[in-house]
């Protein structure tokens, strides 16, 4: 029965006219499916910026990827809880890739008393050099200058702070905090820099004094409180962050920024799901409008399928037509959608301004400017749902309409 | 009019398979944006009590300047006093000053810059929920003994205990020099890290005696039980209050990024809902356009009988109105039952809880069921699909009777 069986060709131009059989059905579906994808892509490429801007930030305040930290310092950040400085396997691991970068810092929590006012700080004692490497950008600087070496005897202060203790750029204050021994350790010190930060309770938190500066004042010689490294892509970290631990030992703790912050972590992981959810939703909505044309379109053609039936067009034949006309229309939707989504994106991919609302997005960590990111990923994602949810939306009208008896079908009106 | 609506009726079923897929799209996204917004609201009003109920409250009165720019000499006077009156004089008990001072926090092995609050201990409770979240010890009693009560993470990292004694140094209003030594009573452990790490809370006469603040106070705090009502009673604080320095805040001033967390997400979601109710118009506007093309001979017959095209587009108008108010009704059961059953049982929140800790969102999540929250989506799904209904109800105007009765 070779007869029976249709050339693809065939099959294909059968599909395309039957579709443009009834233009004005199709195009709404059509319109309807190029929005749903181009919302698909939008959403999900407004999510990914959102969420690589926050993952960024929240690395450039950490910062590193990697930080390398005495086993208690976390749960007690004080200055008893510090490590030496990196030397041997480890120093050599860090020297080599994949890392890009890495600094050592002392991180302690310090009182700072202006003549007007006193904080509680997070005291930095830094390289600068290394805090660049890390992401630290010295154009962040409003007022004056960033450190210029570990052993710089100024001090780095936030503009919000300096707002907040009443002080400016060229004033002396004292900072205090414990040395190892629970003595009382301050100095005064002179304010060589202001900087600015993305959300200002960085810029309330942090304060950078030079490294060797800090380590005399407490006197712990060159130890330091954690090792900060970076390699750059923070997807990426899973597959070397081993090897620092490694080299670091099993008397330090070496943890990736997924166990540092949490809070990144999950947002990373509410992006996943969430831009699954929203992907199917939106199918779902377009479903039944899908499934609605073809039994439409299978209605309309009862007569004519079972001629085709009675003419010896096998059933089978008959559903896979409906299928490929439901994939025609698909693809059409995806192709016309993703260009859709590429032209609206891309133009707003350096930024979206929505400082409007700029202290409810310091809540969740973000800045106030939106970068939508396209990733092909997103793209492949919705356009395989929309395919293979799609396919299995059109299978029951498909297959009702090769269940036709020929005889009853071309008996009907 | 029966026999229109008993015609649409009728239409409306010689394609039940058709009429049921467009009422399904209907009732799925109604359904959908019943569930999603009254989740919203929950979370949002679970922000707010979250944020608010903490510390801040829904109103404070303070000094003008103090809200942008916290200072020690930016001061109540006599705000033990002015609490009481105010407590009097609008009848609701929930009014407590409270002062506040930056200190460093020592015990014998550590030391940490914190905040300390003064409170009243007796009405402290009344507009904050700290006083109930002790976890170990009691809640501060009396007006001025020298007694602390402070956050787990604070206790853990100065190393105390209840029982253990903590010195204090600041400044006073007037930058004299300002120490104390209070024994901790009790340990708040409210859930909320960032807060466990930094409270503190000592007795306000007390502070006011240590920091050098006479009979002054910072703010005082005021709760409501109904957000509605803050707005009348700042009105009603204001006029209380004689001293023209002295100013009432409601909480979208103390804490505008809750506001602005909240409109940034309903504008996100606003979005998504959008894009939802485009897919089921178009759903529509592609089911009563076919339905109206099937039947052009049938309208030719119609309009030669005498049926004018007015009557005709109100006849598609009609049968799209059954439609959206069966998907209406339906959407409305189906969304309604299943988030008042989740409003019961609340949502668990695993692997979101560093998420939602952000927003002050602890535990489970729960949907709020309001006639808004109910209606507000499925009445605008409903709109417009009557708007998509009218391109195929105008087409109507054009029939030609002749060329219609023809047409196969």
């Amino acid at each position: 029965m070779t007869s029976s069986r249709p050339s693809a060709r065939v099959l294909f131009t059968l599909a395309w006219r039957n579709l443009w059989r009834n233009h004005r059905r199709t195009l709404i579906m059509l319109v309807a499916i190029i929005i749903g994808v181009w919302a698909m892509i939008l959403f999900s490429s407004l999510m990914s910026g959102m969420v690589d801007e926050m993952v960024r930030g929240g690395l450039r305040t950490l910062p590193g990827e990697v930080q390398i930290h005495h086993p208690d310092y976390r749960d007690d950040p004080s200055v008893a809880n510090s490590i030496d400085a990196p030397s041997g396997k480890l120093l050599d691991q860090l020297n080599s890739p994949p890392v890009t970068g890495w600094t050592s810092r002392v991180k302690v929590p310090a009182m700072i008393s202006s003549e007007r006012d006193s904080r509680g700080v997070e005291l930095l004692g830094v390289d600068p050099a290394g805090e660049i490497s890390l992401g630290f950008d010295p154009a962040d600087i409003v007022e004056g200058r960033f450190l210029t070496g570990p052993d710089d005897k100024g001090l780095v202060i936030g503009r919000k702070l300096a707002e907040r203790l009443e002080t400016q750029l060229g004033k002396r204050v004292v900072i205090m905090s414990q040395d190892p021994d629970n003595n009382v350790a301050d100095r005064g010190i002179r304010i060589v820099g202001i900087y600015k930060a993305r959300l200002q309770a960085t810029e309330e938190l942090s304060v950078y004094a030079g490294r060797e500066t800090l380590q005399a004042m407490l006197s712990i010689g060159s130890q330091v409180s954690e090792v900060a490294i970076t390699g750059n892509d923070f997807r990426e970290v899973a597959n070397w962050w081993p090897l620092i631990e490694q080299a670091a030992g099993p008397s330090l703790e070496t943890l990736p920024w997924m166990t540092l912050d949490g809070y990144l972590q999950s947002m990373m992981e509410m992006q996943t799901s969430f831009n699954i959810i929203i992907m199917v939703v939106i199918f779902l909505a377009l479903s039944f409008g899908l499934v609605n044309t073809l039994v439409m379109a299978v209605f309309e053609r009862v007569r004519e399928i079972g001629l085709m039936m009675a003419l010896g067009m096998r059933p089978e034949w008959i559903m896979y037509q409906v299928l490929l006309e439901s994939i025609i229309l698909l693809s059409l939707g995806l192709v016309l959608g993703n260009l859709l989504a590429v032209a609206t994106i891309l133009p707003l991919e350096d930024g979206i301004d929505i400082s409007a609302v700029a202290d409810g997005l310091e809540m969740a960590g973000m800045g106030s400017i939106l970068y939508p990111s396209l990733q092909v990923s997103d793209m492949v994602m919705s356009t395989a749902v929309v395919l293979l949810l799609g396919l299995l939306a059109s299978l029951l009208p498909a297959w009702r309409a090769s269940r036709y008896n020929p005889i009853q079908a071309l008996a009907r009106t | 009019m029966s026999v229109t609506l008993r015609l649409a009726w009728r239409n409306l079923w010689r394609h039940g398979r058709r009429t049921w897929l467009t009422v399904g799209a209907m009732v799925f996204c109604n359904a959908l944006l019943v569930f999603l917004i009254s989740t919203q609201l929950g979370s949002y009003a679970m922000m707010i009590d979250g944020t608010l109920g903490f510390l801040t409250g829904h109103l404070q009165v303070q000094e003008a300047r103090y809200n942008d720019e916290p200072r020690m000499r930016y001061t109540v006077p006599d705000g033990i006093a002015l609490a009481q009156k105010l407590r009097e004089s609008t009848r609701n008990p929930a009014f407590a000053a409270r002062g506040s001072a930056f200190a460093l926090a020592s015990s014998e092995d550590r030391s940490f810059g914190i905040q300390i609050l003064g409170v009243q201990p007796a009405s402290e409770s009344g507009v904050s929920t700290l006083p109930g979240l002790i976890g170990e010890g009691r809640y501060l009693n009396s007006g001025n003994a020298a007694e602390i009560v402070i956050g787990s993470v604070l206790a853990r990292n100065l190393k105390v205990n209840v029982d253990d004694e903590i010195t204090f140094l600041g400044s006073g209003r007037d930058d004299s020099f300002a120490a104390g030594i209070a024994t901790v009573v009790g340990i708040i452990d409210s859930g909320m890290t960032e807060l466990d790490r930094s409270i503190a809370e000592i007795p306000l006469e007390y502070f006011q005696e240590i920091f050098a603040m006479e009979d002054d106070v910072h703010m005082i705090v005021s709760k409501v039980d109904d957000l509605d009502k803050v707005a009348p009673l700042q009105a009603q604080v204001q006029q209380q209050l004689s001293d023209p320095e002295l100013k009432v805040l409601d909480w979208d001033q103390l804490q505008p990024g809750l506001s602005q967390a909240i409109q940034a997400d309903l504008f996100s979601s606003f979005v998504m809902y959008a894009v939802l109710i485009v897919l089921v118009a178009f759903s529509v506007l592609n089911t009563q356009l076919m339905s109206v093309l099937e039947r052009t001979r049938e309208f030719g017959v119609m309009t030669a009988l005498g049926v004018s095209p007015g009557q005709l587009g109100r006849l598609v108008l009609l049968e799209t109105a059954i439609m959206s108010l069966l998907g209406l009704l339906l959407g409305c059961l189906v969304g309604g039952l299943a988030t008042a059953y989740l409003g019961q049982t609340g949502i668990a929140l695993d692997g979101m809880k560093e998420a939602m800790e952000r927003y002050n969102i602890e535990g489970r999540l729960y949907p709020q069921l309001s006639v808004l929250s109910l209606l507000a989506g499925p009445v605008i799904v409903f709109l417009g699909g009557m708007l998509a209904a009218i391109y195929p109800a105008l087409r109507l105007y054009t029939l030609q009777p002749v060329a219609a009765m023809r047409a196969v």
